[in-house]
């Protein structure tokens, strides 16, 4: 090994550390090389900005008096879950409004509430000998409670589809509005500033990995649900459509609007778009020829989501350059591309995680664990009772 | 005289017919194309600024109507919040004529009004709820 982790964080301590965006990496490793690069760039940093339904937030609310052991709970007439202790309640991003609907959402309260604002907190009980209280109405801002702190099950996809329509009607999906006959495809990936596009094999992101999480410091909890790290392949690593994925965590009072924001995907409900930032520190050439890579080198899979199956038909694969060129051909027809993550936003994280790293401020944390390179993503069968 | 301006939504079967010669020929109307957006075999829009006889108007749109052609009237503007976006591209899956698109250095998303058509689907396409239509 090159570099240990060690030695990389006494130059950042000693402002001596030499670090680099993912994007940056592509053309350095192309004009100097990857011996030069392993010796001389000791951090590449990369990043994300995405919709992440798979998003919420762990409140603790105080113990009011007389106290309550909350049976049910909501956030500005959202439901939140508090099938925990007392005052414990875990908001989700897609939960929605049970006044407002599809409109307003656990993202937006996510977000009302790191933004600073009061949000109203309804709560009812059965009452005990302990907690004799049966309802409380209050507002919250996130200065009044205790711990807040994101766990998102699932987050920063190493990978995703692209998403058209063959059917004769408009669809709106998570993937966004998909025009007929294959009108549009979407796709939401950073591509080559994608963390887990930058270290396929998981080999320095994995538990305990420290991040930039929504403007705060967070880690990597576990993996994510859904990982799947034995997709298909391509060469040099990469897989070729959604395979890994990262459990998170942060503090929700450290992070700011600027990179985690609300969203609503027409017809289908609300979601939450997330900022991560994953510094990947090159301890070898190893590490140099995983990060090279370049979006003309990535690739994806096209979903056919106008058949409304768990298995929906693949029409072929295509690259993030191809798809950032704004057309692709499907079925020998030209297709306009949109994204739908930000990657101005991606770009805008890396170069932020690149300046803390720099600056002294964000040091790395080699992983406790690594994630599995086995686990199987199993579908749900409808079995008969007893079966 | 009156002055009207509407959006057309063509059904596919639609989109060969020579309806603004109807209309000029007809019911002795003054077209003024504004935006077009039509592609054989799919849904196709056009903005018209029609001015006439009031009621030579009204007949022309009921024309347009029983031809299974929706008539809207046209939004005055799109408004896009540039300080709340987040660049992330929703919208220009929708905008076909590419009024609403992404550069391509700075990924930054850029409106180019002028080729607008006011069909607004960015509107209800955008994540974050940032685009507006003004009447």
């Amino acid at each position: 090994m090159l570099k240990t982790y060690q030695e990389i964080n006494e130059k950042i301590k000693k402002g001596q550390v030499v670090v680099v965006t993912a994007e940056e990496i592509i053309d350095l490793v192309a004009e100097k090389g990857t011996q030069w690069v392993a010796r001389e760039i000791d951090v590449v940093t990369t990043a994300t900005f995405g919709p992440m339904c798979s998003t919420g937030a762990f409140i603790n609310f105080g113990h009011a008096d007389p106290p309550i052991k909350m049976a049910k709970v909501w956030l500005n007439d959202v439901p939140a879950y508090t099938g925990i202790a007392a005052v414990d309640a875990y908001i989700g991003a897609t939960e929605l409004s049970e006044t407002q609907g599809l409109s307003y959402g656990g993202a937006h309260v996510i977000e009302d509430l790191i933004m600073g604002k009061s949000v109203k907190l309804k709560a009812v009980a059965y009452g005990t000998d302990c907690y004799p209280r049966k309802d409380i109405e209050t507002h919250i801002t996130k200065d009044d409670i205790n711990q807040a702190y994101l766990y998102n099950p699932r987050n920063s996809y190493q990978n995703y589809c692209v998403a058209v329509n063959s059917s004769d009607r408009t669809i709106f999906t998570y993937m966004g509005t998909l025009l007929p006959k294959i009108g549009n495809a979407t796709y939401s990936s950073a591509g080559q500033l994608s963390p887990l596009l930058n270290d396929p094999y998981y080999r320095t992101i994995g538990i305990g990995t420290r991040i930039f999480l929504a403007g705060a410091i967070g880690y990597v909890a576990w993996e994510g649900t859904q990982h799947n790290p034995v997709q298909e392949r391509a060469p040099h690593g990469i897989p070729m459509s959604s395979a890994g994925t990262l459990a998170l965590i942060g503090d929700l009072k450290q992070m700011s609007t600027n990179y985690i924001r609300a969203a609503n995907f027409y017809r289908y409900g609300t979601t939450i778009y997330v900022g991560v930032g994953i510094p990947i520190p090159i301890l070898d050439e190893e590490m140099v020829e995983f990060v090279k890579v370049s979006d003309a080198e990535i690739y994806t899979t096209i979903i056919d989501y106008g058949v409304p199956r768990r298995s929906r038909p693949m029409l072929g694969k295509v690259s993030y350059g191809e798809l950032r060129s704004g057309e692709i051909t499907i079925k020998g027809k030209n297709v306009p591309t949109a994204p739908l993550s930000s990657y101005a936003k991606a770009r805008e994280i890396a170069n932020v995680l690149k300046s803390l790293i720099r600056e002294g401020k964000f040091l790395l944390q080699e992983p406790i664990e690594r994630l599995s390179l086995e686990r199987t993503f199993k579908p749900l069968e409808i079995s008969r009772e007893g079966i | 005289m009156a002055k009207r301006k509407v959006v057309l939504t063509y059904p596919p079967e639609q989109v060969d017919k020579p309806i603004t010669y109807h209309l000029v020929k007809d019911f002795d109307l003054v077209i003024n194309i504004l935006r077009a957006e039509i592609r054989e075999e799919e849904t196709g829009r056009m903005v018209l600024e029609i001015e006439g006889d009031e009621e030579k108007i009204e007949q022309g749109l009921k024309f347009l109507r029983n031809r299974s052609i929706d008539v809207q009237e046209a939004a005055r503007d799109i408004l896009l919040d540039e300080e709340k976006c987040v660049d992330c591209g929703a919208c220009t899956a929708v905008c076909l004529p590419k009024a609403l698109h992404l550069n391509t250095g700075t990924w930054k998303l850029e409106f180019d009004k002028e080729k607008c058509i006011f069909c607004e689907l960015c509107a209800r396409s955008c994540p974050l709820k940032i685009i507006e239509v003004a009447f």
